[in-house]
């Protein structure tokens, strides 16, 4: 009964596929796949919204939306027939075609990523070698539609909008992408599928999880680091900060392109959410061993849905970084840090089994971190604030 | 020859060509890119996964944005405000890259009787080209790796001059 339900979407596909004619079957279950992820992530999408709203709004001491449906769980619903009724408006000198592309390409980009990350046991719409650089690749599409999208509108605060997000997207994908490398370098494949195994074993209750191990730890908040940075999240939303540029490289779009501009930035931060989980937390595997029985599915879509409650609550605490705060950021304390646990995760490789790799590869870690971040902060002057009031 | 294929080629040629003939330089480099993604899904259609993740990351990822940034910190952006879609100059264009692609065609032809008869083609996963990449070529890699780097370095050094001339 646990293990059907476990399969549960696969049951259902293969009985679904078993009424097509045998030469059909395969394109039918791939079929089925797309479809089901087309549908739940927008309506994942839809919950997160109504979730950041309701949540920052509390964090803000306000209520949030409360006036569609009870407590207003019928906000998204309203949001939704409110961009599809209204008017589509393109600038008079936007550059129509490309204008009309760059949310296309956004989405287009951003669902692909969904289809190397295994959401369950044997639930993976495609399992090949190089999903890991799959994953990759579609998200470095993604910078080319925020470009599209900010240079066609003609709009001075779309394109510096734009021109910072791709500054910062390039900037971040170097340490989101060697901060995976580690994972690589352990797991000793590019396969997210075998990446979930490789963390799917117990010691006594506790799993294997590689953010339970200090390159996997360093590795995993430099992961949620560029994650951020790389969804445009708070703190890192410059490209889009209302205060300075209205709103960045979608100014100019309205109606039913904005909200697929808004789409693709959630689906972007589930997509990211998902692989994080995947790569650090274990993907689909439960984090006590006596929990192993809870359907698969479940626990992935919880982790994903706890990174999304992390991002709203960082956007609801932290301020917003300045241009070159976030660049000194990016190379010269995140990417030398990751540099450096490539290298403690080599060290831990060939120190083979014991005590004495966990005491040596935590030691550089912190010594390091500890290190760089005094010295950074004394050559920026940065030290204990001093607060002076009415004198 | 599938219908993929035909499919696949339709769309890098056009992309090129719309690359050569186009008036506005961001609508050149956004159908370069094109030809790029098509490109790639090209060698995605030939089993060569890790040459079209590559690709993809690489030249979409990368070297468009660069040449979209290029185009912008120079003069192109300007939009040229008369006279159709076309560029002026889309016969010397074309005749360019007509004469790059004789050159590269020539050269193809002239290698491809030293090659063997048509052997079948080799399935080569991910793992085996990183693993011939750390064994057999970590040569021409670290070399490779130390130009990168030296570029790198020769980048800051480049922007750093600036900021201190400006002091």
């Amino acid at each position: 009964m646990i293990e059907k339900l476990d399969q549960v979407f696969i049951l259902l596909t293969n009985w679904l596929v078993g009424f097509l004619p045998a030469a059909w079957q395969h394109a039918g279950v791939v079929l089925i796949g797309v479809v089901a992820i087309i549908a739940v992530y927008p309506t994942l999408f839809a919950l997160a919204v109504l979730l950041e709203r309701k949540g920052l709004g509390r964090m803000q001491n306000r209520y949030g939306p409360n006036r569609v449906g009870p407590f207003g769980i019928l906000q998204p619903v309203a949001d939704g027939i409110k961009s599809l009724t209204k008017e589509d408006i393109v600038p008079l000198s936007a550059d129509a075609a490309v204008h009309f592309m760059a949310p296309l390409v956004l989405v287009v980009a951003v669902f692909m990523g969904f289809a190397v990350l295994p959401m369950g046991r044997n639930m993976v719409l495609v399992d090949m070698d190089a999903s890991l650089l799959f994953f990759f690749a579609m998200g470095a599409s993604t910078e080319l539609s925020v470009f599209m999208a900010g240079w066609s509108s003609r709009n001075k605060y779309s394109l510096l909008g734009a021109m910072r997000a791709v500054a910062q997207m390039i900037s971040y994908e170097v340490p989101l992408l060697l901060s995976s490398v580690v994972i690589v370098m352990m797991t000793g494949s590019l396969s997210l599928v075998k990446v979930v195994d490789a963390q799917n074993h117990y010691t006594g209750i506790f799993p294997h999880w590689y953010v339970f191990t200090p390159w996997g730890f360093a590795g995993f908040v430099i992961f949620v680091i560029a994650a951020m940075a790389e969804t445009n999240r708070s703190p890192f939303d410059l490209p889009e900060s209302e205060s300075e540029l209205v709103a960045g490289y979608f100014t100019e779009y309205s109606g039913f392109k904005f909200a697929l501009f808004f789409l693709g930035e959630y689906v972007g931060m589930f997509g990211i959410s998902g692989l994080g989980a995947t790569l650090f937390l274990g993907g689909w595997s439960a984090p006590f061993s006596f929990l192993s029985w809870v359907p698969s599915w479940i626990w992935f879509f919880s982790k994903v849905m706890l990174w999304i409650c992390f991002f709203i609550w960082v956007r609801g605490t932290l301020p917003r970084l300045r241009q070159d705060q976030l660049m000194n950021f990016a190379w010269k304390f995140v990417l030398p840090l990751t540099l450096v646990n490539m290298f403690v995760a080599a060290v831990w490789r060939f120190m083979g089994e014991g005590l004495l790799r966990w005491l040596v590869c935590s030691a550089i870690l912190l010594l390091v971190y500890v290190v760089m971040g005094r010295v950074g902060m004394h050559r920026e002057h940065i030290g204990p604030r001093r607060y002076r009031y009415a004198e | 020859m599938s219908l993929v294929f035909y499919v696949l080629a339709a769309l890098t040629l056009a992309g090129g060509l719309a690359a050569v003939l186009l008036k506005n330089l961001v609508h050149c480099a956004l159908a370069l890119t094109l030809a790029f993604a098509g490109l790639a899904l090209l060698y995605l259609e030939l089993d060569a996964q890790f040459a079209g993740f590559a690709q993809i990351l690489v030249y979409i990822g990368a070297v468009a944005i660069l040449v979209v940034f290029a185009i912008l910190l120079t003069r192109g952006s300007e939009t040229p405000t008369a006279g159709g879609i076309f560029s002026h100059t889309w016969l010397a264009g074309l005749a360019i890259a007509a004469a790059v692609f004789a050159v590269l065609g020539w050269a193809v032809l002239q290698t491809a009787p030293l090659l063997p008869g048509a052997a079948p083609a080799p399935t080569v996963t991910v793992l085996q080209i990183g693993s011939a990449l750390m064994g057999r070529y970590v040569l021409p890699l670290e070399i490779v790796a130390l130009l990168l780097t030296a570029a790198l370095i020769g980048a800051v050094i480049v922007a750093m001059h600036e900021k201190e001339g400006a002091k």
